[in-house]
């Protein structure tokens, strides 16, 4: 029962996060463990990139509490839009809020398969590319926690899947906590240790195979969804304990 | 031989470009041309506050554009008009309220086109301490919070959430800019200091892949027009200060066709 002691990163309770008097999101709480992938979904409008925005201290003018209890942390907003007028390398992106050597940027540009752009402007980058990037500036300072804003938009298929693999690698080699956005269900949900399903509020949450099977779940995403379990189902080395954390197998 | 204020002046518009230069990149990168040349309109009502009250002119013009940057910031808050808008309205307003200001001050001889334009012939040594110090100190300055401030320019947002602190680092390059308007509005002028800031700047940009390049080739491109600018007014006995943005003129369509060249060897 190791991972009961596992340290909590941050802790989100009954946040809600109003814009021109319109609740974005209403009395939300989650938690990240190190070493623990939790995956936020929802329709486009939920609420997710607030959530997250609220989490990260970038939105502060919130009812409800937000604590982080690290301040290692990786960040892959859902936009980056870098203007013309600002000439940056992906080299120089890597280091931008932290100073890593050479041999650190290139590690993290390998892992995410673009380390051959390490020269190249970040305006010239494709969508798929620049979030290859994005992806390797965040877990290059070897965060405790990450924060990942649909990190894999505009990869093709074959690498999203690889990507969402290297994220639960990295989630166990840094045994950081990880809290990820995602609307494409079916490949996040075998790397995801608990599943909080938003829609301004949060519907249900739990181990990804309950989720699925929930009501207000097929209410939200329709009755097709709750298929995807076949598509996820795969060999565990581990199992879960009833709060979402992973035990090992023994 | 070159006269003493000849020299005084070279002295002056180097230790000026040599903060243009990289604070100028920063101005370009996140937008704010119209933000300084309001800045830079204020400074008027500065000197006139100065003359007024019979205080140092650099001292005045930095509280007055200080206060007008913080001004926006509250404005910006309050109402729901767009940036340029707001920007537009200090700018115009502050220069109007100065002008005013400078009518009623009937007592002193004041040469308005010296302050729209600049004289960096008439630089005396005090002036040029007040450059040299004031100008070293913002680039310290700008050299420690480089790292925050970049990160920030490039996305507010991850800045934020990888603990950067954008917010308190904005607010001191504001500072940083209202400092060297103070420092060189007696050189440039209020409405040339803007010109020093962006075209050097813009010019670099096009010969430039990578942000520390850019703010080299700015301070170059300034440095070489100073010292062309300076020295086209002596042999040809033309205004000084206008001379020197010519040059940054002339400087950055020269990088227009090189930049051209470089874009169709990449295609």
């Amino acid at each position: 029962m190791e991972n009961k002691n596992k340290r909590i990163l941050l802790e989100v309770e009954n946040a809600s996060f109003y814009l021109n008097d319109k609740a974005l999101i209403k009395e939300v709480s989650l938690k990240v463990k190190q070493g623990e992938i939790v995956t936020l979904i929802g329709p486009n409008g939920s609420g997710k990139s607030t959530t997250a925005k609220i989490a990260l201290g970038i939105y502060k003018k919130i009812e409800g509490r937000v604590r982080r209890f690290t301040e290692r942390i990786g960040y892959v907003p859902q936009k980056v839009l870098v203007d013309w007028t600002l000439p940056i390398r992906v080299i120089d992106f890597m280091s931008l809020t932290e100073n890593l050597k050479n041999d650190q940027i290139n590690v993290a540009l390998n892992l995410t398969g673009v380390d051959h752009l390490k020269n190249k402007s970040l305006s010239n980058l494709s969508g798929g590319e620049f979030q290859r990037v994005l992806i390797a500036r965040a877990i290059a300072k070897k965060p405790e926690l990450l924060v990942l804003d649909e990190p894999v938009q505009g990869v093709d298929f074959k690498g999203e899947i690889a990507l969402y693999k290297l994220i639960k690698k990295i989630s166990e080699k840094l045994n950081c906590g990880i809290l990820l956005i995602s609307h494409d269900l079916h490949v996040v949900m075998s790397a995801t240790d608990f599943v909080i399903c938003l829609n301004g509020h949060v519907c249900c949450s739990g181990k990804p195979h309950r989720v699925v099977k929930d009501e207000k779940y097929k209410e939200l995403f329709g009755d097709r969804a709750s298929n995807i379990l076949s598509l996820y189902e795969h060999d565990h080395d581990h199992s879960h304990s009833a709060d979402g954390s992973i035990d090992p197998k023994k | 031989m070159l006269d003493d204020f000849f020299i005084r002046a070279l002295i002056a518009g180097i230790g000026i470009t040599l903060v243009t230069g990289p604070l100028g990149c920063f101005v370009v990168w996140r937008r704010l041309s119209f933000f300084a040349g309001t800045l830079a309109h204020s400074a008027l009502l500065g000197v006139t506050m100065a003359l007024f009250f019979e205080i140092n002119i650099a001292f005045s013009v930095f509280i007055i554009s200080a206060v007008l940057a913080i001004l926006l910031l509250q404005l910006q808050k309050k109402t729901k008009l767009p940036n340029d808008a707001l920007l537009g309205l200090l700018a115009h307003a502050s220069l109007a309220v100065g002008l005013v200001v400078i009518g009623f001050l009937t007592s002193i001889r004041f040469d308005v086109m010296a302050l729209l334009f600049g004289d960096i012939l008439a630089v005396n040594q005090n002036d040029l301490l007040v450059i040299w110090l004031g100008g070293g100190l913002i680039l310290i300055i700008l050299k420690l919070i480089w790292k925050p401030l970049f990160a920030s320019t490039v996305n507010y947002e991850l800045s934020e959430a990888e603990g950067m602190k954008p917010d308190k680092f904005n607010a001191i390059f504001t500072i940083l800019t209202a400092a060297l308007i103070a420092i060189s509005i007696k050189i440039v002028g209020l409405l040339l200091i803007t010109g020093m800031l962006i075209i050097p700047a813009a010019t670099a940009r096009n010969v430039s892949n990578n942000p520390k390049q850019m703010v080299i080739f700015s301070v170059i491109f300034g440095l070489i027009s100073v010292l062309a600018g300076l020295f086209t007014s002596l042999k040809i006995n033309s205004a000084s200060g206008p001379s020197i943005i010519t040059a940054t003129l002339l400087l950055f369509i020269l990088s227009l066709i090189k930049f051209k060249k470089v874009s169709d060897l990449k295609k």
